[in-house]
């Protein structure tokens, strides 16, 4: 069994997908015979052709409309936007079309559509090339929100969201698109939605977080461990809607807990974590919910970007400060 | 009684060519800033800088001295004309390769590089306040151009405003809405379609069905013309007559400037993947600067020995712009709050002073 990357267990569950679902159609700049841009449709074209790989005009709003359009009729649309930044333009027929479809039609029009988009800082990118956006769909009702950070997830949860009969905004953190292989069998295994990842087992404090940050995060997780203190690490993997009962039987084991994300801190998704905490687990916390976020500023241009973001460093810190409240 | 058919409109698409890709002239109604022949040999040299510097910053990005950057190889002619028919007051709103209308409005290489080198400072160039900084989200540019227009307008200055676009960029709501308010308020505007027949690896072919670019202005009410973008005089022409037009209160007009992309996208883009050699080879054939160049040695106005010491100038002067970049320290990390707003809240300041303190070493 092949042992790949994020990017290629993208690729092969649309593969996958399209294979066994001819209603499943690929569309979005440069997807065609370019591959992608980041080469995640690389290939699908010439196994499927032009009329289910579709290079479309250089136009978001004509991507975003179009995919609610073939929804409508029965397709299965998975739509890119080249990078998180470009997904501005899709908003008006996300959020007033696909995100409400089913609730307006009351349930006579459903959107099984999916929006792929690369996601997050951290590549040394141009300017609009490195958002953390995610919290802008957490807000939208009627859509999930995904954010696979390993390849398997991003294989299992990608072929979740296009068997999903609801719309799915998909964000691929691509600071890990190929920062190392997993084993992922190509048996069309989807992993379940709105469910929470315990990645390592803790008794001190919980550590939450999402995409590209796991992987600080797990290494704080390990810091943490040699100085004695025991961290339970959860991706969320699918913000909306949240499986919050994860994260707080975490918390009432441990009583301590840090959200970190790499968006900026005001109304972060953290921010609803943090909201639910305080609302439902406020006797089971031993110390202040602690963030690590990126700050409420644009995302500088890579040479400031690192500091924006959060690190190993500051996530110990934030762990070390529930410690200190006994 | 006879079914007569009536025409509710009818349109055509004009093609302007001054200069063949030989350099040799093909109409004789030269216009007057062409006779101007020393004005000609300074716009020749300013490409020449533009194709020097473009090499120059591929390498730095090869080296991993620069970050992604998007070449403006086989685009010196188009760039050019905009940039020296534009008044110093007028308002450029461009995308991310007009470097060398750019630098004739007096941007610096070295604010470009830093640009592209991950530094904000880049976007606070040299050149007129009025203009705009690089614009990456593809089209949106175009309505800010309208919006200025609009400004000049209302404020009745006798000033224009002009944006480029791609082709691919020409697909943009943004692009289309920019064309049909500048039709609709009789706007200032002159928006340049930069078709270099590729947007990343989509062909011109795949954007849309029209035969030209061009007439998409012709919907909006605008004047529309198709332009060799690679002949300097061509489209220089075209620009004048067009900055004249909107100047006078005429409104906007499109230009498709037909040219080619003789690069890659930019340096993250391998265009080998997608386009066959034997085109770029063959666009090769069009490129701007040897038509001017063979045209002036005509005139006798160029001769090889200029060429070699032009060349020898400007390599000098990219590498003093270089050093220059190379040089510049990165900001100190609070910059990413000094410039949020006008004045920093109260609940930003902490979190610049949690920032000053993870600066520090640990
Ligand atoms: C809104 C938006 N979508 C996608 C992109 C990614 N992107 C950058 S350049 C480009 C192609 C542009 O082609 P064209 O308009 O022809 O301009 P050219 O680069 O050829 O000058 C794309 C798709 C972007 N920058 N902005
Ligand atoms: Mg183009």
């Amino acid at each position: 069994m092949a042992q790949i990357t994020l990017i290629e267990a993208v690729t092969q569950a649309l593969a996958w997908e399209m294979q066994h679902d001819p209603s499943v159609v690929v569309l979005g700049e440069d997807v065609g015979v370019n591959g992608g841009v980041f080469r995640a449709t690389q290939g699908l074209i010439e196994k499927f052709g032009a009329d289910r790989v579709i290079d479309t005009p250089l136009d978001e709003t004509t991507i975003a409309g179009i995919t609610v359009g073939l929804a409508a009729q029965g397709m299965k649309p998975v739509a890119e936007a080249q990078f998180e930044g470009f997904i501005y333009a899709m908003l008006e027929q996300i959020i007033c079309h696909a995100a409400r479809m089913r609730n307006r039609t009351r349930g006579r029009i459903t959107m099984p559509a999916v929006w792929r988009a690369p996601w997050g800082g951290g590549i040394r990118a141009p300017e609009h090339h490195s958002e953390a956006n995610e919290a802008l769909f957490t807000n939208v009702p009627g859509l999930r929100v995904v954010l696979p950070s390993s390849p398997a997830r991003a294989y299992g949860l990608l072929l979740a969201s296009i068997r999903d009969p609801d719309p799915v905004i998909f964000f691929e953190p691509k600071r890990i698109y190929r920062q190392y292989k997993e084993e992922v069998p190509d048996d069309g295994e989807a992993l379940p939605l709105d469910v929470c990842f315990v990645l390592r087992d803790g008794s001190d404090v919980t550590l939450v977080t999402w995409g590209a940050q796991v992987k600080e995060t797990l290494e704080a997780a390990d810091v943490l461990a040699e100085q004695g203190i025991s961290a339970e690490v959860i991706d969320v993997a699918t913000l909306k809607p949240l499986d919050f009962d994860t994260i707080h039987e975490s918390v009432r084991k441990t009583g301590r807990c840090v959200i970190v994300h790499e968006a900026p801190r005001t109304a972060g998704f953290g921010a609803e974590i943090a909201a639910r905490l305080a609302e439902h687990a406020l006797y089971d916390l031993a110390a202040p919910v602690q963030r690590v976020t990126g700050y409420d500023t644009h995302i500088p241009l890579f040479r400031l970007e690192m500091k924006y973001l959060p690190s190993v460093e500051k996530i110990v810190a934030a762990a070390k400060r529930t410690m200190e409240v006994s | 009684m006879e079914n007569s058919v009536s025409i509710a409109a009818t349109f055509e698409i004009e093609y302007l060519q001054y200069l063949d890709a030989t350099g040799k002239l093909v109409r004789d109604d030269l216009p007057a800033f062409a006779r101007d022949t020393r004005q000609l040999v300074k716009l020749y040299q300013e490409m020449v800088m533009a194709r020097v510097f473009d090499a120059k910053a591929i390498a730095l990005q090869r080296t991993g001295k620069l970050g992604t950057y998007a070449p403006c190889l086989g685009h010196e002619a188009t760039y050019m004309a905009i940039g020296s028919a534009m008044q110093e007051d007028d308002s450029f709103a461009c995308s991310y390769r007009e470097y060398g209308a750019q630098f004739h409005r007096g941007v610096k290489p070295r604010e470009l590089l830093m640009y592209w080198g991950g530094d904000e400072r880049g976007n606070d160039f040299s050149g007129p306040a009025h203009d705009f900084a690089w614009c990456v989200p593809i089209g949106t540019q175009c309505l800010h151009a309208a919006g200025s227009a609009l400004a000049f307008k209302i404020r009745k200055e006798p000033r224009v405003a002009v944006c480029t676009i791609g082709d691919g960029g020409s697909s943009k709501a943004d692009f289309n809405s920019a064309l049909n308010v500048a039709g609709a308020m009789t706007l200032p505007l002159v928006a340049v379609i930069v078709n270099n027949q590729w947007a990343i690896s989509v062909p011109r072919s795949s954007q849309t069905g029209a035969k030209t670019l061009a007439q998409k202005g012709i919907a909006a009410g605008l004047e529309c013309i198709q332009v060799d973008g690679n002949d300097l005089l061509a489209m220089r022409a075209a620009m004048d007559h067009a900055l004249k037009r909107a100047r006078n209160g005429h409104g906007a007009m499109v230009i498709e400037a037909v040219t080619y992309r003789l690069s890659d996208h930019t340096t993250a883009d391998d265009a080998r993947r997608y386009r066959p050699e034997a085109e770029v080879k063959e666009a090769w054939d069009r490129e701007p600067l040897r038509r001017l160049k063979a045209y002036l040695v005509s005139l006798n106005a160029w001769n090889e020995e200029d060429e070699v010491e032009l060349k020898e100038r400007c390599a000098k002067y990219v590498d003093a712009e270089v050093n220059a970049y190379l040089e510049t320290r990165s900001q100190p990390v609070e910059a990413m709050f000094d410039y949020t707003y006008a004045e920093l809240p109260d609940d930003l300041k902490t979190q610049r002073s949690e920032a000053l303190f993870w600066d520090k070493p640990h």
